[in-house]
């Protein structure tokens, strides 16, 4: 690997670090698209910032953007709060109007301004090594590095300082109020760090992969684990393992690096959301075939529990009776043999001690719905967990 | 001796959208009662709540915990919402949920430790929660939820207690339990106000009421004016309770 494409991977997983930490609690406060809006609104704010410090570098630019980023921000609530439309649609008349301003600007001063539409769309991660930071004429690598690395090192000590208040306020606005931490202190909080993190992975990466980067791995993140803590690491992993995996797809295919990074992150997420042990989709359908067998087990048992008579328990007699076909007959017969609910005996079928004591925990359960009975079949049986 | 207010509300107004939904309201809470607030639907009772607890800003009037604002004083006031105020999908468990009680008195930046969770575990055992302490917030029933919530406001360890509705698709057994601690807390000398719908149980579980419907109807103790002429008042048709001798 040459030293190039060494600070290349570098940015993008930094990137996907500083990218992971606000996109986490912006999935779980449901406001993913804000991320969409603010990468494509800072862009005026960008081209006013260039104009003022000509230095696409200059830390007073990515500040200049961020507050652009806020603006944006404060005017979708702002339309929001007339009530007269929703969010996803303030959400929608503002960001364009932004963006075309951004973009009018860049083609009036075409010459002046080394931005173009493509580029802050997606980015130019290929050429981030090229701009170098020197002092003293000592070379101290890639100036993305360096910015980047500042947003990172910023939004971690901030996040394990005020860990608990982010928590809390995500999860409970109104406790938080309650508690004394200022609920919209820490929204702007949060806003302004996902504006000065998208301003500052703009350049390297993009628009569109800066979204990515934000929601993606959040969203992985969110299907994988039911801990907090758990969701940022997962989700800052995610991240990394997407830009890494993208960077060699695109170094092989000499493809895009931020469209194939993309691309990774959605191909990543799906196979999460097929994939993953208890939120994912396979998951949860096979969950659903497993309650439904349980539903008729249940069926199947109370009948047997109702009737004394050996004729209602002969093993052909399942199928006339209860009207069921052979496949879940059988189905059923063998979940209840295998928990030894059931002994069959000459065909016919009688509960077991252990099979009457389900049933009777099942019937309390289903008839005064108190959970105290079955508390002890939930971790063999599905039915009862819902 | 003069009577301690926990709380005093005077001449509130609250508005949503310039349409009034609490009207000059004028309450003056004792210290030490365990108070239901009844009205019906829409009446105002969750809003009121709110601006006690200022969440929601009020047009007109003022509030005071014990003399002072609820900014000075909100380490004296725990709030038990109303069923559904939070993400239930959120990636926390029930212990988890408890311990965000104990935030308040932590204040910003420190974290909770040992002693915190220590409390945590505390209320979970007081409200029969504590074998649920890891799982995860949407797998608990809506009784149990609501005793996590009654927990988390147990571990605030604060001198009110606010609570929307706490009996609100719970079960027989959990709304018993939840109504012993009520009376709990208020044999520790707290204050408590409830938000509640079943009148048939109001003289048996509450000393003290306040009737609302945009307006204050009526406030006092049970025993004195928790009457067919106020329910009437305040549900606009003509009620009968029978009240038990
Ligand atoms: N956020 C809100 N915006 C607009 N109107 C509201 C809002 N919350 C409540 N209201 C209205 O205020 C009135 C009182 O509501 P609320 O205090 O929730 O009543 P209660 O808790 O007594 O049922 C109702 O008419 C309700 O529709
Ligand atoms: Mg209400």
């Amino acid at each position: 690997m040459s030293s190039a494409q060494i600070e290349i991977q570098l940015i993008a997983c930094l990137v996907a670090i500083a990218c992971a930490i606000p996109g986490t609690f912006l999935v779980l406060r449901k406001m993913a698209m804000i991320s969409d809006a603010i990468s494509h609104s800072i862009l005026p704010g960008l081209v006013i910032g260039f104009f003022i410090t000509e230095d696409l570098n200059s830390p007073w630019l990515i500040l200049l953007a961020a507050v652009t980023g806020v603006i944006t921000v404060i005017m979708v609530e702002f339309i929001q709060k007339t009530g007269l439309v929703k969010e996803d649609t303030a959400i929608g008349l503002v960001f364009p109007a932004l963006f075309s301003i951004g973009v009018i600007l860049i083609a009036k001063n075409a010459n002046d301004v080394h931005l173009d539409v493509d580029a802050v769309l997606l980015g130019e991660l290929a050429f981030a090594p090229f701009d170098r930071l020197s002092v003293n004429g000592v070379d101290l690598g890639a100036k993305s590095i360096w910015i980047i690395g500042t947003i990172v090192v910023i939004t971690l000590t901030l996040l394990i300082t005020f860990f608990k208040e982010l928590k809390v306020s995500t999860f409970d606005k109104q406790l938080a109020a309650t508690l004394g931490f200022s609920p919209l202190v820490i929204h702007y909080g949060l806003m302004s760090i996902a504006s000065v993190t998208t301003v500052g992975a703009f350049d390297a990466v993009g628009a569109i992969l800066v979204v990515a980067l934000m929601i993606a791995p959040a969203a992985m993140a969110y299907l994988l684990t039911n801990d907090l803590k758990k969701m940022l690491i997962i989700a800052i992993l995610a991240g990394i393992a997407s830009a890494l995996i993208g960077y060699w797809v695109a170094h092989y295919l000499d493809a895009s690096i931020a469209g194939s990074m993309t691309t990774v992150l959605g191909f990543l997420f799906l196979l999460v959301y097929l994939f993953a042990p208890s939120k994912g989709l396979i998951s949860v359908l096979y969950r659903q075939k497993r309650q439904q067998v349980e539903v008729y087990l249940l069926t199947f048992m109370l009948h047997l529990q109702n009737h004394s008579e050996e004729s209602e328990r002969h093993i052909n007699h399942l199928g006339e009776h209860i009207n069921w076909g052979k496949m879940q007959s059988k189905t059923v017969v063998d979940l209840a043999l295998k928990n030894n609910m059931i002994v069959i005996d000459n065909n016919i079928i009688s509960l077991t001690e252990k099979g009457q004591g389900f049933t009777q925990k099942a019937i309390d359960y289903i008839t005064t719905n108190s959970t105290v009975a079955i508390e002890e079949m939930k971790d063999d049986f599905f039915l009862f967990r819902g | 001796m003069e009577t301690k207010y926990a709380i005093t509300v005077d001449d509130l107004t609250v508005a949503y959208n310039y349409k009034p939904v609490l009207w000059d309201i004028d309450l003056a809470i004792p210290e030490g009662v365990l108070m239901a607030i009844v009205g019906p639907n829409g009446a105002g009772k969750s809003t009121l709540i709110k601006s006690i607890l200022g969440i929601i800003k009020p047009i007109a009037g003022s509030v005071k915990i014990f003399g002072k604002p609820y900014k000075k004083q909100f380490k004296e006031v725990a709030y038990v919402p109303q069923k559904g105020s939070v993400d239930w999908d959120f990636p926390t468990t029930a212990l988890d949920v408890v311990m965000m009680g104990t935030y308040g008195s932590l204040g910003w930046i420190k974290r909770p430790g040992q002693k915190e969770k220590k409390a945590a575990l505390e209320a979970l055992e007081k409200v029969g929660m504590l074998s649920f302490k890891s799982r995860q917030i949407s797998q608990l029933s809506g009784g149990q939820q609501q005793r996590i919530f009654l927990a988390r406001a147990l571990v605030q360890n604060a001198s009110i207690y606010l609570m929307d509705e706490p009996f609100q698709g719970v079960d027989a057994t959990t709304e018993k339990a939840i109504i012993n601690i009520l009376k709990e807390l208020r044999k520790a000398g707290k204050t408590l106000i409830v938000v509640h719908h079943d009148l048939q149980t109001v003289p048996e579980y509450f000393d003290w009421v306040t009737f609302l419907n945009v307006k204050k109807i009526a406030t006092g103790p049970v025993k004195d004016i928790f009457n067919d002429g106020n329910l009437t008042k305040t549900y606009g048709i003509n009620y009968k309770v029978s009240v038990q001798e």
